[in-house]
């Protein structure tokens, strides 16, 4: 669905993120780890059309496109879910749900909220998911940070998401909530939705991956599929491998 | 009580009525209860556009003195060119629909925070108010009106009134319901209520998700000036003349109001009902006070005392939410 080809992107004269090559799958788990600074939300901020790529070759659909806005982006089926900027605290869960794609009835002064339908979409659209969630009137402030992820996740697979791009979704999280942030991961996969999950956590995208894409220092240092790395291999790329070991003869007491 | 913002205000009101009832003798009669509603309106109106603003994560603190731009450069403008008094209500209210619209403007445009940037035009316009008039009369109050052209069928929309029985009714009571159930139904039941709740609670979220956050906000700014020069307007055909250092003090009453009503000062939440109970709490008080043969002196610190229980009962909601 999504192919980045020798993608860079630089701010004036620094490379933020060189030659990277990428391929979202419909139904498939497509996960990019990288360390702090390895480049990241750079690669997000490109698929999401925050800032438009500035090397290489973005396809879409077979398409070549240049995303110019989140609108864009937004039209063209990928939605992506930001780890902060997620919901509305005090605002009801259906209202969450609803917010900036509000259904309305009448003509303008008199052109008002559809809210018994919307609650029940809503509250439907979050079953279908296996999100269980007491009072769809509840703010959605009272709701853990991995029910309030689901949420967001359920809100862009229904308002006709393709690709989903999620921002570090279980980096706030518990274990606990973690693994229930990945199980509706996993449904958006099952669903058919080609998910980008965006992670410095080598277990969780191991648990969930189909695809491997490690970044460092803006560049791509292992790009394998499930099945062609372990989990001992990924956490070692992450880790930064090589450097780990040398620390650990340099922090070795001395004999 | 989590999502019935005006269930403190309502339990408040009850009591202070029910002490004002037991401790002043005038105040138990049908015509006190409808002056108290007079009084009420007269803050309540505004208050209704201010509680909005408030939910919508900002102040304007420019609201109460707007109230008299608006009388002046209505009277002023007609009596200095001898026009219909229709022409300058109309233009009054161009002129607060401006200051409005430059209040928000400015807040989104700099980013600076609009308790400063309505302070700003809040003294701007108490130093025209009195310059201008000054320049205008020579005097610092504004010419009376009641002669010019126009001045009949503006006070029948403004500032009339009507008997019930032994009770006034005064039109500005009916005036400020209407805008209660307006603002209610828009807060509650439209998606332009749905943004102001959004942008209030969560500016960055509400953008992300689409919401049209710069012009939810002005249009906010605009309806509290809009509902400042109705106020400004009514107090001009009932008084034919206005004093030009008036209103000032009022922007507190207000926010008063909607704070007091439930309504949460870090914006995102609160409702029309709580904000107008709100504004009866201040009628009630400024009037039973006196009803109660006391020094009238004491009231604003009556108020004070509501306001902290107020604000208090805001942390612990938003302690609730985190």
């Amino acid at each position: 669905m999504i192919r980045l080809s020798g993608v860079g992107l630089s701010y004036g004269p620094i490379r933020a993120l060189h030659d990277i090559d990428l391929q979202v799958n419909a139904g498939e788990v497509t996960c990019v780890l990288g360390d702090n600074g390895a480049g990241k939300s750079t690669l997000i901020k490109i698929m999401s059309g925050l800032h438009p790529h500035t090397a290489g070759r973005f396809h879409i659909d077979d398409r070549e496109t240049v995303l110019r806005s989140p609108r864009d982006a937004l039209d063209l089926g990928i939605a992506t879910v930001y780890q902060d900027l997620a919901v509305v605290p005090l605002m009801p869960v259906w209202r969450n749900f609803f917010l900036g794609s509000e259904l309305t009835t009448g003509r303008f002064p008199l052109r008002r909220l559809r809210i018994r339908e919307m609650r029940g979409t809503a509250e439907t659209a979050l079953n279908d998911m296996g999100i269980a969630v007491a009072d769809i009137d509840q703010p959605i402030g009272t709701l853990s940070g991995g029910q309030r992820q689901s949420v967001a996740i359920a809100r862009a697979v229904h308002f006709g998401a393709r690709v989903l791009i999620l921002d570090e979704p279980t980096a706030a999280l518990g274990v606990h909530q973690s693994g229930v942030v990945l199980r509706y991961i996993a449904a958006a996969r099952d669903r058919g939705l080609g998910v980008v999950l965006v992670t410095h956590n080598p277990h969780h995208a191991h648990l969930v991956g189909d695809h491997f894409v490690v970044l460092k220092l803006g560049a791509t240092v292992l790009d394998a599929r499930r099945g062609a790395v372990t989990l001992d291999q990924l956490t070692a790329q992450m880790s930064g491998g090589d450097e780990l070991t040398e620390l650990a003869r340099e922090l070795r007491r001395p004999a | 009580m989590t999502r019935r913002p005006e269930i403190g205000a309502l339990a408040a009101a009850g009591v202070i009525f029910v002490f004002f009832l037991a401790v002043a003798p005038a105040f138990r009669s049908l015509e006190s209860f409808f002056t108290v509603l007079y009084q009420s309106s007269t803050i309540g109106i505004v208050a209704v556009g201010v509680g909005m603003l408030m939910i919508g994560g900002e102040f304007d603190l420019s609201a109460g003195v707007l109230v008299t731009s608006a009388g002046l450069v209505n009277s002023m403008f007609c009596w200095y060119l001898g026009v219909d008094l229709w022409a300058g209500a109309a233009l009054s209210l161009l002129f607060c629909l401006a200051v409005g619209f430059l209040n928000g403007w400015l807040v989104m445009r700099t980013g600076i925070p609009s308790f400063l940037i309505t302070l700003g035009t809040f003294f701007i316009l108490q130093g025209a108010n009195l310059g201008v008039t000054k320049l205008v009369t020579g005097a610092v109050a504004s010419p009376d009106v009641s002669a010019i052209d126009g001045f009949h069928s503006l006070g029948l929309i403004f500032s009339s009134s009507f008997e019930v029985g032994p009770v006034t009714v005064w039109g500005t009571v009916l005036w400020w319901i209407l805008f209660v159930l307006i603002s209610g139904w828009i807060l509650q039941r439209t998606r332009g209520g749905n943004w102001i709740h959004a942008v209030g609670g969560a500016a960055d979220s509400a953008r992300a998700a689409g919401v049209p956050v710069v012009r939810t906000k002005i249009g906010l700014f605009l309806a509290v000036s809009f509902l400042a020069w109705f106020v400004g307007m009514h107090n001009l055909y009932r008084f034919n003349t206005l004093q030009a250092g008036g209103g000032v003090g009022n922007e507190f009453l207000y926010i008063i109001a909607a704070v007091v009503g439930g309504t949460l000062l870090t914006g995102g939440f609160g409702n029309a009902t709580g904000i107008a109970i709100g504004a009866f709490l201040f009628g009630m008080t400024s009037l039973g006070i006196v009803y109660a043969g006391w020094d009238p002196n004491w009231f604003r610190a009556f108020l004070g005392v509501m306001l902290l229980a107020a604000v208090m009962v805001n942390l612990y909601l938003r302690r609730v939410f985190r």
